[in-house]
């Protein structure tokens, strides 16, 4: 295992870093339901890193807890190197890190652009009163972080309907707005909660090298859940396996794929 | 044929962004401030002022003010009609204390009371949302009623509990107590619309704006992205309450020049500006003027058609404006749930391709 904090370059030439975001022996109670035990695993910097598991392994617990909207019973979150203190959503998205949801959550009675612009709310700081008058920092504002948003319509490709209310697009389009919300937070960490859930193939394969494209141009990290097993072996370089709240294996995926443990919570065990 | 983006290009972000992107609806947003400003004033005479034009214009401050708040940020409020007593009742008692100070500051300044009360009344949105968050407000309403007839000093201990405007004057011109030409109170009223939708469109297009649509289209996305939902709904409900003061104060001062609260700021406002924003469409400034012409114009055409053509007597004309009123909010409510604005988006959208619609 590669655990330490020096980094390493992949196999296809890219280069991992050191721990972006550490988590230390996470439990998680819903009263008496325990949906996470005892699980440690790291996200480091630059990787791909897919979290899977059959329906109710705690996955997206998993997910809710990086992104603040659980707090766990016991074990530590560290991010970059130092121990994050309880924190609400909107504070854990000031450092950086952008999410998407499983079922999309999207604004929908704004336009794509007002959706994509509202991802970059962090970066724009104008007080009320510019606002009110439109003029100075409030104008500025609003050009300078519509040419970055632009940039990300580009790059996912959805430049025709950027006035479209989202209420109007279908879902796989939804899914690329949300994935564009997320990128215009030029995020650290990007977490995505199953990106291919209901597409068909061409879809998928359009998803997919949208992700390797943003991890490959801006660096991003990526953290990501999902099913399709052919999908996450591609795309990732390490992958957490969970079952029932526990982890079951963490690696590369050909040791994933090789771990007697995970062939039995996919297939199942002969029970003789 | 004229309307339509094509041949008018945009070579900036800025020029992307502005209010009415296409050029038509620019030479007829000028043209209506034109004749607004340059042939109204000059043709109004008492009736019209008071009938129509200097109510409309109150009531669209107010409906642009509950549009902000429960259009865009989707935070219910019955409590219009006690924010505009707390607007009448500062702009009051600031006219009374301050006699020399202009009157444009005292109702500047009675929003800014009034918004300082209504992010107060808005803490509870934090933990509560929907009907919960409507009965909330309704305490707020009867409360604010309650404290000013209750609190002697809010009338300055006048025998009749009513308020009086003292007259005032803009530039020389009295514009509040008995000697006002209609042309003033609607121009006073005029500048004061003018002005509250303006900074209500460019806040709602920015970066606050954004922040109120994303809590009310699904508040969880919104804190994951980073809005701050105690600052969002707070700033909603201290914007929203500015605009409702400024139009209380106008209400009382300009308008109605004597208030007695219970009458004048009764749990039937909040509920006349809501329907003002239901028919008019939510989540548009333009459904705010829209409702609130509607709902200015309405009994006024009945009783002109009922009484003075048909003859019929008053009181059946009055009952039937309620049955009216309230058939068209059901209406509404299924058949166009945005509203008169969401029919002017449409026919916009239809009149961009005619006559070639293919």
């Amino acid at each position: 295992m590669k655990d330490a904090q020096d980094s390493y370059v992949t196999p296809d030439g890219r280069t991992i870093g050191g721990i972006l975001m550490d988590m230390r022996n996470i439990t998680l109670r819903f009263g008496g339901v325990e949906a996470i035990k005892d699980i440690s695993f790291n996200i480091r910097e630059g990787e791909i890193r897919a979290i899977i598991g059959p329906n109710g392994a705690g996955k997206s617990s998993m997910l809710n807890v990086i992104s603040g909207f659980y707090n766990p019973q016991e074990g530590e979150v560290w991010f970059r190197g130092a121990k994050r203190p309880q924190m609400k959503p909107f504070q854990v998205a000031r450092h950086g890190i952008a999410r998407t949801f499983q079922n999309i959550a999207l604004f929908e009675g704004m336009s794509v652009l007002d959706n994509v612009m509202t991802g970059r709310l962090n970066k724009m700081k104008a007080g009320m009163v510019s606002q009110a008058i439109w003029k100075g920092r409030a104008e500025r504002e609003e050009v300078e972080n519509r040419e970055a948003v632009e940039k990300v319509i580009d790059f996912l490709e959805i430049q025709a309907i950027r006035k479209t209310p989202v209420g109007r697009l279908p879902y796989g389009l939804k899914k690329r707005v949300e994935l564009a919300r997320a990128l215009a937070a030029e995020p650290n960490l990007l977490l995505l909660d199953e990106p291919m859930a209901g597409m068909n193939v061409e879809e998928k394969e359009d998803m997919s090298r949208f992700i390797l494209d943003v991890n490959d141009e801006f660096g991003t990290t990526i953290a990501l859940i999902e099913h399709d097993m052919g999908v996450v072996m591609d795309l990732s370089d390490r992958v957490v396996v969970m079952d029932y709240g526990r982890k079951i294996g963490d690696g590369s995926p050909d040791e994933v794929r090789n771990n007697q443990e995970v062939i039995d919570a996919y297939l199942g065990v002969a029970h003789d | 044929m004229f309307y339509r983006e094509a041949g008018d290009f945009k070579t900036s972000y800025e020029a992307d962004n502005q209010t009415f992107p296409i050029a038509f609806d620019r030479y007829r947003y000028w043209a209506v401030l034109a004749v607004a400003y340059l042939v109204i004033p000059f043709i109004i005479n008492d009736y019209w002022a008071n009938a129509i034009f200097v109510p409309f214009l109150i009531y669209a401050i107010a409906a642009i003010g509950l549009n902000i708040l429960v259009g865009y940020c989707g935070q219910v409020s019955l409590g219009t009609g006690g924010f505009m007593a707390v607007g009448a009742y500062a702009c009051y008692k600031l006219m009374t204390a301050f006699p020399d100070v202009n009157i444009v500051l005292h109702v500047i300044l009675a929003g800014g009371i009034t918004a300082i009360v209504g992010a107060a009344f808005g803490l509870p949105s934090l933990r509560i949302k929907g009907f919960y968050l409507a009965v909330a407000t309704l305490a707020a309403q009867f409360f604010l009623v309650w404290l000013f007839n209750k609190v002697e000093w809010f009338y300055n201990y006048s025998a009749s509990g009513q308020i009086n405007a003292p007259e005032r004057f803009v530039a020389g011109v009295p514009v509040t107590g008995a000697n006002t030409a209609p042309w003033a109170q609607y121009l006073i009223c005029l500048v004061f619309l003018t002005v509250c939708a303006i900074v209500a469109r460019n806040l709602t297009r920015g970066t606050l704006g954004r922040t109120w649509m994303a809590i009310r289209d699904m508040d969880i996305a919104a804190e994951i992205i980073g809005v701050n939902p105690l600052r969002a709904k707070l700033s909603a409900f201290a914007v929203s309450s500015f605009f409702i003061g400024v139009s209380g104060a106008l209400f009382f001062a300009v308008y109605l020049g004597a208030v007695e609260v219970g009458e004048a700021f009764g749990i039937q406002k909040s509920f006349l500006v809501l329907f003002m924003i239901i028919i008019g469409g939510l989540g548009s400034i333009f459904g705010s003027f829209a409702g609130a012409a509607f709902l200015v114009v309405l009994p006024v055409a009945l009783k002109v058609i009922g009484v003075d053509l048909l003859g019929w007597p008053t009181d059946i004309v009055s009952h039937l404006q309620l049955v009216i009123v309230g058939a068209l909010i059901m209406f509404f409510l299924i058949k166009e749930p945005h509203g008169l604005a969401q029919l002017w988006r449409l026919a916009k959208e239809k009149l961009r391709l005619w006559p070639f619609p293919y």
